[in-house]
């Protein structure tokens, strides 16, 4: 039987736009059961105290605290290393089999499973460098995770800049390295900035990685060589042993808006340089 | 009449396909030389030369001379970036970055480390000034350059390129992406600019290589077929070829 071409449009169209709408209805449902079972366990308290009796009581200021160094960590490691990488891929080399190795070596760590980085961390930092299960070991792991990450999205970025500015450059009598630093990386800084937001926003949601490296201490981190235990951990640990299903969906919600926003950063940073640029 | 460059059998290669073939030329100081042909005749890869811009071309191999001045710019003593200040390039399509005005003439100057706000100040009206853009632009140099019109842009390149106070200006084409009128002005501009500074420009048109210059070097294949007084060579051409092109046989 011969369906006129108008029909299956219709019918394409009707299909496709069911997934849609329930692929955002699902998202959607997430986010408001955990955010209404979430926020009337975010008080002022909640978020000020450190948690108290395994988690029972108290707040949750210490894995807090503990998220953000970890990350500070891994963004401050991987970063550098990253866009290094990236700028020695598209400008320091000419396409060859050392540069396809590398490429695909950094896609094949983005395929990881992040349990699999957490055995590495655990068996390098935590044992062999002897960091043992502290945010240092947990940020160096995640750095590792993210790496692949910020070299790609830092590539598409510097292949992105018209090669038009680096002749000019050139032919201004300017360096590699002043072409570079000042006609490249402005021009490439806003989806480098995704890049290291993206990074970010792994590092806040990693538990699997973390647990193995970081550790599960309930307190309050003093340095970078002790234990930590990470919000997503923390809420991991709540839930699992089923210490107290409120407080994980406190912590859970309080997560979610985490991530909300630093995904708002990452496109507010990205349309201010497109609008400048402009 | 002193020759500013000296190219002597020239010979250029991209892998090992032969793009230019023994060029021999003088480059007349303060004279305005234009390079005619047509697509793929090498008229712009041997204007890349002149200031190495090829050098960034992987596989470019180059053989033969050019003298600057008597110096030989594909010596390995040469310092590439101090060439590139001495011959300044404009490009074909207007090319400002993504900055203020105000930064893109001082651009070069910045990667010569020279940061003094008085000179920076002082070059750059001088630059926009010379580029006859200065009356349009002196209120708004903290504006995005990008926000400029296509000829405008191109003026502000050429700022760009003279705020370096080079000997030579390169010129690839560069009134080929602009209307008319930006187009008349940019000629005029060079009629200005050839006082001061010796200027080499690729043209697609033959009638503004007859407006604006002094030399025309015509280009076939990789080849200089004939080169001589614009007059001349528009006028009364030696080589066949030259005059079946300028007559509009083909190219």
């Amino acid at each position: 039987m011969q369906i006129r071409p108008t029909t299956t449009e219709k019918i394409a169209k009707f299909i496709i736009w069911t997934i849609s709408i329930l692929v955002v209805l699902l998202l959607f449902f997430i986010v408001t059961f955990i955010l209404i079972k979430g926020i009337p366990t975010l008080t002022w308290e909640f978020l000020t105290q450190n948690p108290a009796s395994s988690g029972r009581e108290g707040g949750i200021l210490s894995t807090i605290v503990s998220t953000l160094l970890v990350t500070m960590v891994a963004i401050i490691v991987a970063t550098p290393f990253g866009v290094g990488t990236a700028f020695y891929l598209t400008e320091f080399t000419h396409e060859s089999k050392a540069t396809r190795i590398i490429r695909f070596s950094a896609e094949s760590l983005a395929a990881i499973p992040s349990i699999v980085y957490g055995l590495f961390g655990f068996i390098f930092f935590v044992i062999f460098l002897k960091l043992g299960w502290s945010v240092l070991s947990g940020g160096l792991t995640m750095a590792v995770m993210i790496l692949p990450t910020i070299i790609r999205t830092s590539e598409e970025a510097i292949l992105s800049v018209p090669a038009q500015y680096r002749e000019v450059s050139f032919s201004l009598g300017g360096s590699k390295w002043q072409t570079i630093t000042t006609a490249v990386l402005p021009s490439a800084f806003p989806g480098i900035a995704t890049g290291v937001i993206l990074g970010i926003g792994r590092c806040v949601a990693e538990t699997a990685a973390v647990i193995l490296t970081a550790g599960s201490s309930i307190h309050m981190p003093n340095s970078f060589f002790d234990p930590a235990r990470t919000m997503a951990v923390h809420f991991y640990i709540m839930a699992r042993e089923g210490i107290s299903m409120e407080r994980a969906y406190g912590t859970a919600a309080l997560l979610v808006i985490i991530i909300f926003f630093i995904n708002l950063m990452a496109n507010m940073i990205v349309n201010r340089f497109v609008a400048k640029s402009r | 009449m002193e020759s500013v460059l000296k190219i002597s059998n020239l010979n250029l290669f991209y892998n090992n396909v032969q793009a230019l073939y023994n060029i021999d030329m003088d480059i007349k100081m303060n004279h305005v030389t234009a390079f005619i042909g047509p697509s793929g005749c090498g008229k712009s890869t041997l204007l890349r030369c002149l200031n190495r811009m090829n050098d960034l071309i992987e596989n470019c191999r180059i053989e033969g001379s050019i003298q600057l001045d008597g110096a030989e710019i594909y010596d390995k003593n040469q310092d590439v970036v101090s060439l590139r200040t001495r011959v300044g390039m404009v490009f074909q399509k207007p090319n400002p970055f993504p900055k203020t005005i105000y930064e893109n003439v001082a651009y070069g100057l910045r990667c010569q480390g020279i940061n003094d706000k008085k000179i920076l100040d002082e070059v750059v009206e001088k630059s926009l000034r010379k580029a006859a853009l200065w009356e349009e632009v002196k209120d708004r140099l903290g504006q995005n350059a990008l926000r400029l019109s296509g000829g405008q842009q191109q003026r502000l390149c050429i700022a760009r390129a003279i705020a370096m106070e080079p000997e030579v200006i390169l010129m690839d084409e560069p009134t080929s992406a602009l209307d008319p009128i930006a187009t008349a002005k940019i000629e005029e501009l060079i009629q200005d600019l050839k006082a001061e500074y010796t200027i080499v420009i690729v043209t697609h048109s033959m009638q503004q290589a007859a407006r604006i210059s002094d030399e025309t070097a015509f280009f076939l294949m990789g080849e200089l077929i004939e080169m001589n007084t614009t007059k001349k060579l528009f006028q009364l051409p030696n080589d066949k070829r030259t005059e079946d092109y300028i007559t509009g046989r083909f190219g």
